[in-house]
């Protein structure tokens, strides 16, 4: 099936299978390795995508169901800064050791833009319970949190805050 | 996935049309049907997106009843300024559905056509007394769920919107799973001037009212008017979540929480 969609601020046009998940579209048709399939499920999180502007689980959306829309995955929130430099959250995550061994981490990191997205000044609790969806298995959700808050502050700071 | 044709109509006549031509089902939010898709347990032979439906969204009240479109997804329900001002245990319960991404993109009407024993919705949709608008008929909340993942609906009718009336006060109290936020038992309690409604979901095959505590509520809206009845274990779910006798214990604690959330707000 005939699809067009933006994907990372690129025009896409491809021909997929109705049964292609959007996780499939852009780590084996596009090459979009950074988005991990974790569970296939729902439950983990690593799969996380925006899909015009809100985050999703990329394992449970259709490709097809993403016509005409803004997709944006890890590899598109760099850069804004100029070449190689990291989106605000992606730095906070650098800066408080938000990761161990990082396979959660891109979808960590999608999911915590659009919680900055749409609070200002969280607290703790509030980012523990957004975090419901995304599992980190090496348990080091302590300084993941951490990590949020930075995020979440610096980009507010930073001005690189969008409308959900 | 079984291969499958897929299609996004604009229109509901449009919808109604391509079910009834291809012997398909529609697709909300996807966050139930895929799943089970995937593991083969359904095999459509179409899907029809009922995301471009312009008809089946919209969220607003009127007269004391609350009326959410089918295709309201939980983050649009759990932030709505319209909901929270007329029936806030509803926003409530949407907020406290799967997760955020899960949130983003479920949908009430598919939450309450796919009848989850465990989902949060039948419980508020039965719990307020509500009324299913489908593109054939208006369905009573009593008389929509009708047993494990089974409901009233007839092959391609299509929930348009559900109607709720807004209740005196009402709360949503559920133990969850810890890891899928299912609830392993959910309890809706809703007071209204005619009476007190108790709607349980998680605990049986489908979402059951409780006559007995309702009378005992109705006539003393108080967590201690439930503390002495027993609700019996038999025919009540039992996994590796928790046993029936369990989840029948459950039903009591969640609804005196329901009851003191209900009466505190």
């Amino acid at each position: 099936m005939e699809l067009t969609l933006t994907v990372n601020g690129r025009k896409v046009a491809v021909d997929v299978p109705t049964d292609m998940l959007l996780v499939d579209l852009l780590r084996e048709r596009l090459g979009l390795t950074g988005t991990h399939v974790g569970c296939d499920t729902s439950q983990c999180g690593a799969c996380v995508v925006h899909a015009d502007g809100v985050s999703v689980k990329s394992c449970t959306m259709l490709a097809v169901a993403a016509q005409g829309s803004q997709v944006t995955s890890i590899e598109g929130i760099s850069g804004a800064g100029g070449r190689n430099s990291l989106h605000p959250m992606q730095q906070a995550f650098h800066e408080n050791h938000g990761l161990q061994c990082g396979f959660c981490t891109p979808g960590m990191i999608m999911s915590s833009i659009d919680f900055a997205n749409r609070n200002a000044a969280p607290t703790e609790a509030e980012v523990r319970h957004w975090l419901e969806g995304n599992m980190c298995r090496c348990t080091g959700y302590q300084n993941i949190v951490a990590s949020i808050l930075a995020g979440t502050a610096a980009m507010h700071a930073t001005g690189s805050v969008e409308a959900a | 996935m079984h291969p499958f044709t897929y299609h996004r109509p604009a229109t509901l006549a449009d919808a109604a049309g391509l079910l009834q031509s291809t012997g398909g089902v529609g697709i909300a939010g996807g966050m139930s049907l895929l799943p089970v898709m995937k593991h083969r347990l359904a095999t459509p032979s179409a899907l029809i997106d009922l995301s471009g439906v312009a008809a089946l969204t919209g969220i607003a009240a009127a007269d004391g009843v609350l009326t959410l479109g089918a295709m309201a997804r939980h983050i649009a329900v759990a932030n709505s300024p319209v909901v929270a001002a007329s029936i806030p245990a509803l926003a409530a319960l949407a907020g406290g559905i799967g997760d955020p991404a899960v949130r983003n993109r479920g949908t009430l009407g598919g939450a309450v056509a796919n009848a989850d024993p465990s989902a949060d919705y039948p419980a508020a949709v039965v719990g307020l007394g509500a009324t299913v608008v489908t593109d054939r008929r208006e369905i009573t909340a009593d008389a929509f769920f009708t047993g494990l993942f089974a409901t009233a609906l007839e092959p391609g009718e299509l929930i348009v919107a559900i109607r709720f009336p807004v209740p005196q006060a009402a709360a949503y109290a559920k133990f969850r799973s810890q890891a899928s936020r299912y609830a392993v038992v959910g309890v809706f309690v809703a007071k209204f001037a005619n009476g007190v409604r108790v709607a349980v979901t998680g605990a049986g095959p489908s979402v059951f009212r409780v006559p007995a505590m309702e009378a005992a509520l109705s006539a003393n809206f108080d967590a201690s008017a439930i503390a002495e009845i027993a609700i019996p274990a038999d025919g009540l779910n039992g996994d590796i979540h928790a046993e029936p006798a369990y989840r029948a214990h459950l039903v009591s604690v969640m609804t005196g929480r329901a009851v003191a959330a209900a009466s505190a707000a």
